[in-house]
């Protein structure tokens, strides 16, 4: 592979530099325009969300090669660019809700869209890093960016202490982290993870180093990609800080960032931890493969009594994540581009839960299931495309959801692993229990001889089709599947 | 292309229900009356145009690529069990749409736009001839089925709907477990892989029983059609897995108690016939002809479902429930028909489904005429309602002399064939579960005495007579079962082959 030099790789680094201009260019424009005309400036961050969407396909059809940039510290290949479609959809998604979100401080406006430029930069990185030290600076770009968005909300408490609660979880991990790759460091001797993982082999094979060594640095690496994809025992986080979080940062926190924490994961253990010989002395497919049974059981499990609809959908996004490591344990391709194909479908039908979340808490003024009583009679379209949302979520036939869920259970029964596909099954059933809840509210319940129905702009309707379109219709289309896969070919499988 | 016109044909009349303002109430009920009427035109002609001489399916549509990165096709056909079953769920269509004429208060719109959604996916899943599109389609029919119980059903209806959907989820995770397992595993021949995989169902039942192909290995079809099983197991309802059904039957309006009973059990049985005996005989083998006490277990089964189920209904005070039960009972005799493997018992298996869809739909039918009239179910709160209503009386009686099994109409057919075939086969079982049909006449005699003999209680003086179109609903059904009383082969040569292909391959081991 071609590895160019600083100078070189600025042209292929150009979606992330524009990215960086549009972010400053946000905050001129906010100091220009008055605050009643806040508005400006998220249509100033879409134009740079399209322009960086246009450079990135760009950029991959004309450099078709996976090329290293920066003396090896980020690669730019299919994998990456799959990453950076997915998360600019998010984010352009995050800004449109934003718009349409009441919680938020129209003062405050400028900083806000910003730092979503800035949290998808962070993220670029952290889907296309190849050392070690990248790994870290990426991962916190994005999580020191975060905790600024979840404590978004000034005069609300209860957003304080998420981001109170977030920043100390997040520096417990990213410190435990990054002690893991120093630890990887002083072993391998370099940084680079392409060569990381042939050291290790060679070390482990003369007995200069210990297995237990390694798999106590693997362990704490762990603890920061688990904490990013919330996966047990590291979620514990993410239920206060998705409820006290502003909805549309929620939504792009359960989406974007889980999708970068997987980005990272996937390169991080794929390309570094693949060689056979380190995973006979480091088991850590297996240890994986427990992690991804516990958080899909915790997540639904702990999902089943929870009566806010923000912290029902941070315990089913715990739960997801479950099901995506399923994928991730099973070094083949297949699992894989499993769990890619997943995340598309994921990013479409959990952000249409969470818009859905975000008008009604706008218009009936709740985030409980009780706010959703007799919702199909007081806005009646509202409540199917929640229907379909939460249905696909649940993994039933036809929505897109289903589809992922039976590709990603297909790439685990082929590797023989029949009990995890078992227990990621029940699961899904589990799920439909509190999934149903908030349909039985919607629709079997009254709202009460007060309620009046709720109408809503064409608007609204417009940008909730972009998301119950996809969820209908994605799993029907081969173009998806053959996407996520070409995506993969650039990961190396055993 | 006919077949692929009936199966979308209801989803099209979704689509323009949908448009329809919500106000227009009777023009919405007419457009879904046509589009439900014109897949039972389409099912008679196909019930009439059937090669009636050989086994192979007919109409065949397709295969087209559907999902190439796994093989998935695009691909329905009909054989002689599908085209009776299709004819069945076409007909209860309408008839259901005119039973909710009425009665369906409120949200019209939804609930017609649901109903046509049910029979899309009930009508697919018949023809359907890759598995994958066999599943799709049987996990359609859930949704719809959910809504249509949950907010038209009656007090309790939140936890009918949701525990009918959890069951039949649960059944459904572990068949797509056997799904995705059959599917891995076409197209490894003697431990070597060969060529693409494949969901095609008439490839995977040719490999299956091929030498040396993984599908045809013993333990692999034994725990794959353990899978599939219990799947189709909780939709007949077999027991231990029953418990849905009951609760599911009281809280259902009366027309989708109809589809439920007629339609939806329907759906497990088929899926058996299809999946578990067609594909796997090897597994099928060991449930039935293998040693001890597993190797008799669908039979018993059979017969755990005929006994109890009657019990069960000897003891209801609800009309519905009651009805409910007898499903249960009835569902039995498929099962013991199945299990016997021959030509006899499948045969009467089969009719036996065709002939509870039809008899069952006219007693939830009877049961929601009365219920419209007097608010409630209980069957000692009634008396003397034959003088009231003589019409009414008639047709019941008619209806319960058909489920019980009286000869010259169409139950008794089914349920001594079924029962002839598993003689020869389980010869104790067999004589035991005739105490299901002695319990099935008293409970259906005894509720004919409770309900329209004796005196009249004075509350119900004034009950009006059954009126012209809920006899609309029920004539078709009455002439079905009298026709099929006296004329059996009238269905029966339409699986004729089928089942003689299927007994080949069955007793080819």
């Amino acid at each position: 592979m071609q590895t160019l030099s600083n100078i070189d790789s600025l042209l292929h680094f150009s979606p992330e530099i524009l990215l960086v201009i549009f972010a400053a260019a946000v905050i001129i424009l906010d100091l220009i325009v008055k605050d009643d005309e806040s508005v400006a400036v998220a249509y100033l961050s879409l134009v740079g969300l399209g322009c960086v969407f246009a450079a990135v396909l760009i950029i991959h059809f004309s450099f078709r090669n996976p090329v290293s940039l920066f003396e090896g510290m980020i690669r730019l290949d299919e994998f990456s660019t799959f990453f950076k479609i997915l998360l600019l959809l998010a984010t352009a998604a995050t800004v449109l809700f934003s718009l349409r979100s009441e919680e938020l401080d129209a003062r405050l406006k400028g900083e806000y869209y910003a730092l979503l430029l800035a949290i998808t930069l962070g993220m670029f990185l952290m889907a296309s890093s190849t050392n070690l030290l990248m790994i870290f600076i990426s991962l916190e770009t994005v999580s020191l960016t975060s905790y600024i968005l979840a404590g978004f909300l000034t005069h609300s408490p209860r957003s304080s202490e998420a981001a109170f609660k977030y920043i100390t979880y997040g520096a417990v991990a990213s410190g435990t982290m990054l002690f893991g790759l120093s630890l990887l460091f002083g072993m391998a001797g370099t940084g680079d993870l392409t060569q990381i993982g042939g050291r290790l082999t060679e070390l482990l094979a003369s007995g200069e180093v210990a297995p237990l060594a390694v798999l106590i640095a693997i362990t704490f690496v762990l603890a920061g990609v688990g904490y990013k994809i919330a996966s047990v025992p590291f979620h514990m986080w993410s239920p206060d800080v998705y409820e006290g979080a502003p909805i549309p940062i929620t939504a792009f926190l359960s989406v974007a960032s889980k999708s970068a924490g997987f980005a990272l994961f996937i390169r991080f253990f794929y390309t570094g931890f693949g060689a056979t010989g380190l995973m006979e002395a480091v088991d850590w497919p297996f240890m994986l493969a427990i992690v991804s049974a516990l958080t899909m059981t915790v997540g639904n499990l702990a999902a089943l009594p929870q009566q806010n609809v923000k912290r029902l959908l941070a315990y089913s996004s715990i739960a997801h994540g479950g099901y995506l490591l399923m994928g991730g344990v099973l070094l083949t391709s297949e699992g894989v581009g499993a769990i890619l194909f997943y995340l598309l479908v994921y990013l479409f039908m959990n952000l249409g839960a969470f818009y859905v979340v975000i008008l009604v808490a706008n218009e009936i003024g709740s985030e409980t299931t009780d706010g959703y009583r007799g919702l199909s009679s007081r806005a009646p379209l509202v409540a199917w495309a929640m229907v379909i949302f939460l249905v696909s979520l649940a993994g039933i036939p036809p929505f897109a959801g289903f589809f992922g869920k039976w590709i990603l259970f297909t790439a685990v029964l082929e590797q023989g692993y029949y009990w995890l596909a078992l227990v990621g099954l029940l699961n899904s059933v589990i799920s439909l229990y509190y999934y149903a809840r908030i349909v039985k509210a919607m629709f079997f319940e009254d709202a009460g001889a007060e309620a009046a129905s709720v109408s809503f702009s064409t608007g609204t309707f417009a940008l909730l089709s972009v998301f119950v379109i996809p969820t209908i219709f994605i799993g029907f289309l081969n173009i998806f599947y053959t996407f996520s896969n070409i995506s993969v070919s650039v990961i190396p499988m055993q | 292309m006919l077949l692929s016109l009936m199966i979308f044909i209801p989803l099209l009349g979704m689509i323009a229900v949908l448009l329809l303002p919500r106000e227009s109430e009777e023009l919405i009920k007419r457009v879904t009356l046509i589009f439900t009427l014109i897949p039972l035109a389409l099912a008679v002609y196909l019930f009439i145009t059937y090669d009636r001489s050989t086994a192979g399916t007919q109409y065949v549509h397709g295969p087209y690529h559907w999902i190439e990165a796994f093989n998935i096709q695009y691909h329905i056909g009909i054989d002689g069990l599908s085209v009776t079953l299709l004819l069945l769920t076409a007909l209860l269509g309408p008839i259901c749409v005119i039973a909710s004429w009425r009665n369906i208060e409120k949200g019209i719109k939804a609930y017609m736009a649901l109903f046509l959604l049910l029979e899309t996916g009930m009508l697919g899943f018949f023809a359907a001839l890759d598995l994958f599109l066999f599943y799709v389609f049987f996990e359609l029919t859930l949704l719809p089925m959910y809504f249509l119980i949950g907010i038209w059903g009656g007090p309790r209806r939140e936890y009918a709907a949701i525990k009918f959907f959890l069951y039949t989820l649960f059944g459904s995770v572990l068949m797509l477990v056997a799904m995705i397992a059959v599917y891995l595993n076409s197209n490894i021949v003697n431990g070597v892989a060969e060529g693409l995989r494949t969901f095609d169902i008439p490839t995977l039942i040719t490999l299956a029983s091929t030498e040396g192909h993984a599908l045809a290995n013993l333990d692999f079809q034994i725990w794959v059609f353990l899978g599939f099983f219990i799947g189709f197991a909780v939709k007949v309802p077999i027991f231990p897995f029953h418990t849905w059904l009951p609760d599911a039957h009281v809280e259902a309006p009366t027309a989708i108690s109809v589809i439920l009973a007629g339609v939806l059990l329907k759906m497990g049985t088929y899926g058996l016939v299809r999946v578990n005996m067609a594909m796997f005989p090897l597994g099928l083998d060991h449930f039935t002809n293998g040693v001890g006490f597993l190797g008799n277990s669908l039979a018993l089964l059979g017969f755990i479902n005929i006994v109890y189920g009657s019990f069960c209904a000897l003891a209801q005070t609800d009309f519905k429930k009651l009805v409910a039960y007898s499903s249960i009972g009835h569902m039995g005799f498929v099962i013991l028909g199945l299990a016997a493997g021959n030509d006899t018992g499948i045969t009467g298996a089969i009719l036996q489904m065709f002939n509870h869809g039809v008899i069952s739909a006219m007693l939830f039918l009877l049961v929601g005429v009365l219920y419209d009239r007097a608010h409630h179910r209980e069957i000692n709160g009634f008396g003397g309602l034959g003088t009231r209503m003589p019409i009414y009386t008639g047709i019941t009686t008619l209806a319960f002399m058909a489920s019980l099994g009286l000869p010259g109409l169409s139950g008794f057919v089914g349920e001594a064939l079924s029962l002839l075939g598993a003689y020869s086969e389980f010869k104790w079982l067999t004589i035991l579960s005739t105490i299901g049909i002695v319990v099935g006449a008293a409970y259906f005699l005894w509720t004919l005495q409770r309900v329209f003999l004796g005196t009249l209680n004075p509350k119900y003086e004034d009950l009006p007579e059954i009126n012209g179109r809920e006899i609309l609903t029920l004539v078709p059904l009455a002439i079905l079962t009298v026709l099929l009383g006296v004329w059996p082969n009238f269905a029966i040569d339409m699986f004729k082959e089928s089942v003689t292909n299927l007994v080949n391959v069955l007793q080819a081991i």
